[in-house]
Formats: C-alpha cells, structure tokens, sequence
C-alpha cells in the first residue's frame, strides 16, 4: 500500500522534487519515495508509476504531493518523511555560491579572461612543461618553471627566448618566488620592507625571509632561480637577470643572495655583476666558507640566519639614511663615555674606511685618521679631579656644543649609558649639547648625531623614555654600534642620497598569474588577494602527436 | 579557396549567422515542405543515416507511429511488417533542411514549421511539438497519439498558418528569443518563457480567425500548457542559421551535430556534406519517479542543433531553472558549463545576451579545433526517452557529445587541405 501525505501551499520547481524524491528513496525505511507538485499531469504520473493515494484527488498545483512506499515498518513512516522533506527542503533553499577560482582550459582564454597577467606559474608534467613555458614566452609572459624533469637544453632555450624578450624563467624545479607580495609555490607571507632576495634555493630563501621577518624586517621581492641555474652549463642566465631586476627596482635598497656553490665560472660572473649594482649586496654561497667578510658592497654570510641578520642590519641602516638629510661635513666624530665601546666603534670604522686604529689611546684617543676621530671621554685624561662623564657627562655636552664650529663634521657618533650609577638623565645632556652646536650650523651643513643606548627597559632611567627623548630631538637612535657605524659611514658618502632612477622592471610592479597545474597554487594566490586565473591544463588533443601536429597546422 | 585563411573562412561564417535573421513565416503539410516525400513510403529521421534494424526504441516506435497515422498500416504488426521489410525509404531530416526532436520521425502528411532566413533567403523546416508525456518523438504511437497528430494537422497548423499570414512577415524570431534569454530559457531544456512570448504575440492573430470557438479554445489550451512549443521553431531558427553558414564551404564551424540513437554525426562547413560519425554516449540525469538509468535510451534527435548554434547546454548560465541537471552546485555550476563551453566556440552571439553571465552573449561558432585541441566536448541538454518503443518520456539530462566524430573531421580537413599529420 501506499502511503502518503500532502504538504499545502509550498511550490517548488520540479528538479529540486526530483532531487529530493532521490534523496528521500535512500531512506532505509522505504522502498521508494515519490514527491510531486499536485498539477494534474503529475497526478497522472503518480497513477501511472503506481504511487497514488487518494488523498491526492485534493491536491491543487500548489502543493506537494509525498507518495511512500514501504513494506513492513513499524514506525510512523510518514512523520519520518515529512521530517525528512522539510529538512530537504530547507536545505535546497540554503545553497550558497562561494567566491569562484576563474578559470581557463587554454593558454588563450586564460589570457583573454585575464589580460594584466604577465606570469606563468607551472607546475605540470616535466615533459610538457617546456612546450607550455615556450608559448607563455611568445605571449610575453615571465615563466616560473615549479616543474621538474626539464632537460638541460631546454632550460637554456627557455632562458636564451626570455631574456630576448626582456624576461625572466624561473626554474626549472623552482619551489619559491615572493613578487610584489604574491606567494608563488612554496612560500610564507612576509612583511613588505627593503630587501630583495635572489635564491637558487627555494627552502632556503623561506628560511631568510622567516628570518627577516623576525628581526621586524620586511622584503620587496623574493625571485627564485631553481637549482641548476648557476650550473656551468646555465651560467646563471636568470640569477643575472634578476639580479638586474633588483638593482633596477627602487624599493630594493639591499639584495640578498643566496644558492649552493656556484660553479666557479659562474660564481666570477655573479660577483662581478653584483658589485656593478650600487647596492649593498649579502651572498651566501652555502658550503663555500668565504675567504672575507666583505667586498666593496658585498657583505659574504656564512649561513642563512646569518645573511638574514645582515641584510636586516643593512635595512634599517637603509631606513634611518632615508630619515635623515645629506650631510656636507665629510668627517665623522665619536664622542663615547663607555671605554669598550669607543673601542668598538673605533674597529668598525677603521674597518669601514680602511684606515687604522690608534694604538695608544693617547688621551682617549681611539682613532684618529684622514680627519675622522673617536674618543673615549672616560680616560684618565678626562676624569682628573672630576667624575666621570656617565656620572657627569658636562664636559661631552661641550665637546658636543664645540662640533658646531667643526663644519667639516657631518656626524657625531655618541653612546647613551645608563643603569645604576649612572646619571638620572644622559639624554638631556646630550639634546642640550647638540642644541648648542646645531646653534651654529646652517641648514644645508647638518650635524646629523647617531646614538646607541646601553641599558634596559628595567634601569631606572628607562630604555624606551632615553631613546624616545633623544629621537624627539632629532637624534638618530640605532640598536648597535655596526648600525651605527654603518651609517655614518654612508652618511659621508656622496652617493648616498643619490638614488639611482631607472624603469622599474613591469613584472616587479605586481603580478597577476597563470596558475597552470596545481590548483592549490591557484587558490593560494588567490586568497592572498593576488589576481589569479587556474589554467586546467591537459595535453593539446589528449597527448596524441598527430592530432596535435594538425593542429599546430591548422592555426 | 575563397579564403586565405581557415580563420578569414570562419570569421566569414561568424559574420553570416551574425546577419541571419530567420522568421517563422508558415506552417504547411511535411510534404510541401519536403517535395521529396510526396511520393513513395518515404521518413524523415534525427541524425546521421541509420537503418531500420539499428533504430532504438524510440525511433522504431515512432516510424509505427507515422506507418498508422499515413495509413499506410492498419495496425502494428503490419507497420512493422512494411518497415522490416525495407519497404519505407528513411531520409536524415537534415538533408532536406529540416530538423525533428528525439526519433524526429516526420511523414508527407504531419504539419512543419516554415521559417525563413530573411537577408540569406533559405529556409528551414521542423515538425511540430505535440506536448509531453505519450508523444511520438519519443517512441510513442497508441491511438491517443495518433488522435492528437491528426487534431494537429486538421486544426492547430491550418490555424497557426492562418494566424501567422496575418504578419507581415511572419514573426521575428530573434527579438523574441532575445527576450526569452534574459527570462531564462536556453532553448533546448526550457522554453517556457519564449513559448509564452509566442503565444502573447499569436493571441490577437488567433482570436481574428473565423473558426469555430471550440476548435479556437481548444487551440489556445493546447498552446497555453505546451511549454517546449517553441523548441521545435528553435530549432529550425537554428537549422536556418547553420545552413546559411555551410554556404562559406570553408573554415572549421560546425554546422550540424545530430543524434540517430546509435550515432552521433557532425558537418563542418570546410567539409560539405560529409557526415562524421561515432556511437552516441547516454544521457545522465534525473528522471521520473519509478524510471532509472537502466531505462534511458542513448542519445537522440535533432535538437543539438540548438547547441551547434551556441544556445541550450552552452548557454545553460541562462536557465537557472534547469541549471541542476547539471549537478548539485546550481548557479555555479551552470556558470562553470558556459565558461567550459565557450573555450570551444570562436566568440559570442551579441543577440542574445545572458544576463546571468554578465551579459555576455551565448556562444557562438562552435569551432572543431578547438573541441579536439582541448578535449572539451559539446555539453548538450536534453530529455531522456524510454529504451523501448511506446513509453515517451521519463527523465531530462545531460549528454557529451563524442569526441571521435570531432577526431575523424579533423583528419579529414587536413586530408582535404594536404596537411600531413
């Protein structure tokens, strides 16, 4: 027998009954369930297909007609269904569109759909991925090769085509790229900063910018090479070509390098182009201990923490230069009340400006070369008779003031010492000294002061409130003495201001994406808010060489 | 050549089902329309040429069907007995500019639709759509059948043709379809709202005719609750196209694909005439209570001409009310199966735009290469006919075209163009 149940007055189209009668059949209670608008050719529907009850001669159009059928049950059968109707119901009345992942099945279209887009990302089978990036090419879109399994020949071919055509391939079996904030493949959200990073290494340029991060340090861009590029046979093609990139990118202030031993070949190349970049560089050749620190604007890491240290500490010397005007005065002075650190920052800078230090500390005279001069205000010559300068730091607050006759002086290295025994308030001693000698400086001969504080925020003078109280006197305040040291140095120089003006390379100014293979890159950029197409990509005619030769043709 | 190019030839046959505008200007005995069937057992059929004994259900119960209603037999056996026996001529509906839905089975004496290509001048013909349910086109031919196709061609033609002299020129059928599109038909699985465009545009005609009020009420009934009425002048409107197009003799549109239930063919305009054929998949969908996929019959009829010319499964964005045939995920899905769609059609139809798709046209020039470049097969909506003759209808669905017959054409094009492979 049939059981059955109308529901009045709910219309509903006549696919979601069907859906619905489907769903409802699957009950394990029932044989099957049949669920109808009451219109009479449904009616005769339900006779013909044997569900008709005769409660049914009541139905109008507008209402739900529930035929079950159901052998030997001992619950309520139809409360079960009507439960069960209304939660269908409901629930097909509830489907929700999300955002959609546009997408494409051929190059062409993805382009039409998304005409900004300037990047192939790759991740498809090695065999078919050199023929995919050769057409990205001819359309004039950079390559990122994620796809491994590209022979030799034909990553040279790719990268010969690119960089005839003003482009770069990255990869093949690139892991890594950050560009202009789209994470590409493998990669981490990083805060946005100054440093651009060039890797051979994808786990390797994560680590830096993980790293960077940390330090509160951000990147412009991280542009992956894949592992064989500074092989002898590649030669560094890409390495070359984004390192170009960079150099010509005006938020890049530093560049930092990182691969495997370089092929020596290469490794002289890359060297040689990197010191024609006017930019402070950080490379790390893992493996390969570097026989010095540092090369004109080289600075050699020997591990990824440690690049990334370093690039860190050239960023912010980076941001403070950009904070603060050109100087004219081309010497540096250090006025210090802490003996190690006139030590220190006598080392750095001799270092610095290839220059040596005084051996014998001659009234606390720690350098004294080509003009430039550190001293330690606490030696004996100082304190004679009187405390010394942490406790009573009058006599630096002279010196200081005396600077500002000195118009061959652009900036003053200082120390900030505080703790217990120290002077309740070394800041104000100083801001009133520099306030004196900036009495007699003009405007376009700055004395700019660079300190750094040694204390903590538990001393009784507070950290924070010393260095808040100098910086609101126009005082540049740095964490460490390499900071410091760095940027007087590059104060004096005379290019520092000179920002080098050259066309931003296109693909560096924001990237919109062809996301060919994986489809989780594709939703990755996606929700990172980068422009994404998802390029389904399969083999021209299924992979079969004749269809496709016809084809290729027919065009 | 008169083209330099494969693409010059078809950006000719874009221009040309660009200009068409076909009207329906008459309806007329199949055999005024078709001289061919005047003498001689002779049907009309869907698809590519089939045989008698390779007929499915549908198909055979339809030529019964048109052997009862000619008068050719008396009855079912001996129907059976004429068309066994090779004694009926069968005739693919699309060697004589016409088109049929499912079986497409069409006799001298069933009425068609005449509609005409103004600016190309030619003119396509379909039969006419008996409604739903027991119907002919799917395989069904008891005496209620036959009741209905006589009313059809002793009342509704002779009065629809009445009516539609009364236009000049017939009605425009583009502006009508235009409308519907935005109201949500494709063409293939609903036509509801064109229908009821139709009629709106029918009524005032209609109610001039001197004829008596029953036969008129009856008329007007039979039209108010056909809601596929219009499918069957969409087809035609796209046979009319498409055969307009072939006149290029070039290029790689495809101007036909057809369903004989065993085959499915296609035409290309660079091929002529030459049929391309492969076995037709079965339709998957959803169906009527008490009917299953084991009942389906394999894919049928001449209505994939609504997506050789660009609307039904390509313009399913169209047609939210049939979207979920397509699956579970509604809307979006419909919008998937469009964007999927038009990788393989050249560009779109600025007639007919899609509100639900931005207002994007449908699709437009379905073009063999890419089909076969991208695998992407036509997506074709459509009903679902018993296997066995005399049931009809008992489900709508989807249905891929196959891959091969597009393989075969191609191989065929670089053949007659002197490519090697």
């Amino acid at each position: 027998m049939v059981q059955a149940f109308i529901k009045k007055g709910s219309f509903q189209d006549s696919v979601s009954l069907m859906l619905i009668s489907k769903k409802l059949s699957q009950i394990e209670d029932v044989s099957e369930v049949s669920v109808m608008m009451g219109t009479p050719a449904n009616k005769s529907l339900l006779r013909n297909t044997g569900f008709w009850n005769d409660q049914f001669d009541e139905a109008t159009p507008n209402d739900i007609c529930v035929g079950i059928k159901a052998e030997h049950s001992d619950i309520d059968i139809v409360a079960l269904i009507s439960e069960k109707l209304e939660e269908s119901l409901k629930s097909a009345n509830q489907q929700k569109s999300g955002s959609r992942l546009l997408k494409a099945r051929r190059l062409e279209t993805a382009i039409n759909k998304l005409p900004d887009a300037n990047l192939v990302l790759i991740s498809i089978a090695g065999e078919y991925a050199c023929g995919l990036a050769n057409d990205a090419l001819d359309h004039n879109l950079n390559v990122m090769l994620f796809s491994d399994n590209v022979s030799v020949a034909d990553e040279i071919q790719l990268k010969q085509k690119a960089t005839e055509k003003g482009l770069i391939v990255m990869g093949p079996d690139c892991g890594t790229s950050i560009i202009a904030g789209a994470p590409l493949a493998f990669a981490n959200v990083t805060p946005k900063g100054n440093i651009g990073i060039v890797g051979a290494s994808g786990t390797g340029i994560q680590e830096i910018t993980s790293q960077i991060a940390l330090h509160n340090q951000g990147i412009t861009h991280a542009i992956g090479l894949g592992g064989r590029d500074l092989s002898a046979d590649i030669g560094g093609i890409s390495a070359l070509t984004a390192l170009t990139m960079l150099s010509n990118d005006s938020n890049t202030k530093i560049i930092t390098f990182v691969s495997k031993p370089p092929a020596e070949s290469v490794r002289k190349k890359i060297i040689q182009a990197m010191q024609q970049i006017d930019k402070p560089i950080v490379a790390l050749f893992l493996g390969s201990k570097p026989e010095k620190m540092q090369d004109k604007n080289i600075y050699f890491a020997n591990t990824l923490d440690e690049a990334a240290r370093i690039a860190c500490l050239l960023s912010k010397v980076e941001q403070a230069a950009e904070s603060v005007p050109s100087v004219k005065g081309r010497l540096i002075y250090g006025l210090y009340t802490g003996g190690t650190l006139a030590a220190e920052a006598a080392m750095l800078l001799a270092e610095k400006l290839d220059v040596t230090t005084s051996s014998s500390h001659d009234k606390g005279i720690m350098l004294d070369a080509k003009g430039h001069k550190i001293v330690d205000l606490g030696d004996d010559f100082y304190t004679v008779g009187r405390p010394h300068p942490m406790i009573d730091p009058s006599i630096r607050e002279q010196e200081i003031a005396a600077l500002g006759k000195n118009n061959n002086v652009g900036v003053l290295l200082i120390d900030l010492v505080i703790g217990y025994g120290a002077n309740q308030n070394p800041a104000e001693s100083v801001i009133e000294g520099v306030k004196q000698a900036k009495k007699l400086r003009t405007q376009d001969n700055p004395l700019i002061v660079i300190a750094t504080v040694t204390g903590t925020e538990s001393d009784p003078q507070n950290r924070t409130e010393q260095i808040n109280l100098l910086k609101e006197n126009g005082i540049v305040v740095l964490d460490n003495l390499p900071e410091a040291v760095l940027l007087s140095c590059k104060l004096i120089d005379p290019v520092c201001h000179n920002q080098t003006k050259s066309e931003q390379p296109p693909l560096l100014k924001g990237v919109s994406v062809i996301n060919a293979g994986l489809r989780s890159f594709a939703e990755d950029l996606q929700s990172a808010g980068i422009a994404v197409i998802h390029y389904q990509w399969a083999p021209i005619a299924g992979g079969n060489p004749q269809l496709a030769n016809i084809l290729k043709k027919l065009r | 050549m008169k083209y330099n190019s494969i693409n010059e030839a078809n950006e000719a046959i874009i221009e040309r089902i660009k200009e068409a505008r076909p009207h329906w200007i008459g309806v007329k005995p199949a055999k005024e329309a078709v001289p061919t069937l005047q003498q001689g057992y002779k049907l009309l059929h869907a698809g590519p040429p089939i045989k008698w004994d390779d007929m499915t259900g549908p198909m055979q119960g339809a030529c019964i069907g048109a052997c009862l209603f000619e008068g050719w037999a008396n009855n079912e056996a001996d129907a059976i007995n004429l068309l066994k026996n090779g004694k009926v001529e069968f005739i693919p509906c699309h060697s004589v500019n016409s088109v049929g839905p499912m079986g497409g089975i069409t006799s001298a004496n069933m009425p068609m639709l005449e509609v005409k290509n103004m600016p190309h001048g030619n003119y396509a013909y379909c039969n006419l759509n008996e409604g739903i349910g027991k119907v002919m086109r799917f395989g069904a031919y008891g005496e209620d059948v036959q009741q209905r196709h006589r009313w059809m061609r002793d009342s509704l033609a002779p009065a629809l043709n009445e009516a539609l002299q009364l236009f000049e020129n017939g009605i425009d059928l583009t502006a009508m379809m235009a409308q519907a599109i935005t109201m949500g038909d494709e063409f293939h699985q609903r036509n509801i709202a064109a229908s009821a465009l139709l009629l709106r545009t029918l009524a005032p005609k209609l109610a001039q005719l001197n004829r008596p009020k029953d036969e008129m009420s009856k008329i007007f009934d039979f039209l108010s609750v056909t809601d596929q009425f219009f499918l069957n002048l969409a087809m035609a409107y796209c046979k009319a196209v498409m055969d307009s197009a072939a006149t290029i003799e070039a290029g790689t549109i495809v101007t036909v694909m057809t369903r004989n239930g065993k085959d499915f063919g296609i035409k290309v305009s660079g091929l002529g005439d030459q049929w391309f054929t492969a076995p037709v998949n079965t339709p998957e969908g959803l169906f009527f209570t008490g009917y299953s996929q084991a009942d389906a019959n394999s894919d049928i009829g001449d209505s994939a001409i609504t997506e050789t010319f660009g609307v039904g499964g390509a313009a399913m964005v169209a047609a939210p009310g049939v979207t979920r045939f397509v699956g579970a995920g509604g809307l979006d899905a419909a919008i998937e199966t469009s964007e999927e769609m038009s990788e393989i059609y050249l560009t779109h139809n600025p007639m007919l735009q899609i509100p639900s798709w931005d207002f994007q046209g449908s699709c437009l020039g379905l073009d063999l290469r890419r089909v076969v470049e991208t695998g992407i097969t036509p997506l074709i909506n459509t009903g679902i006919a018993h296997k066995k003759p005399g049931i009809g209808q008992i489900g709508a669905g989807t249905v891929r075209a196959p891959l091969a017959c597009f393989e075969k054409a191609l191989i065929a094009l670089a053949e007659k163009m002197d490519i090697k492979g």
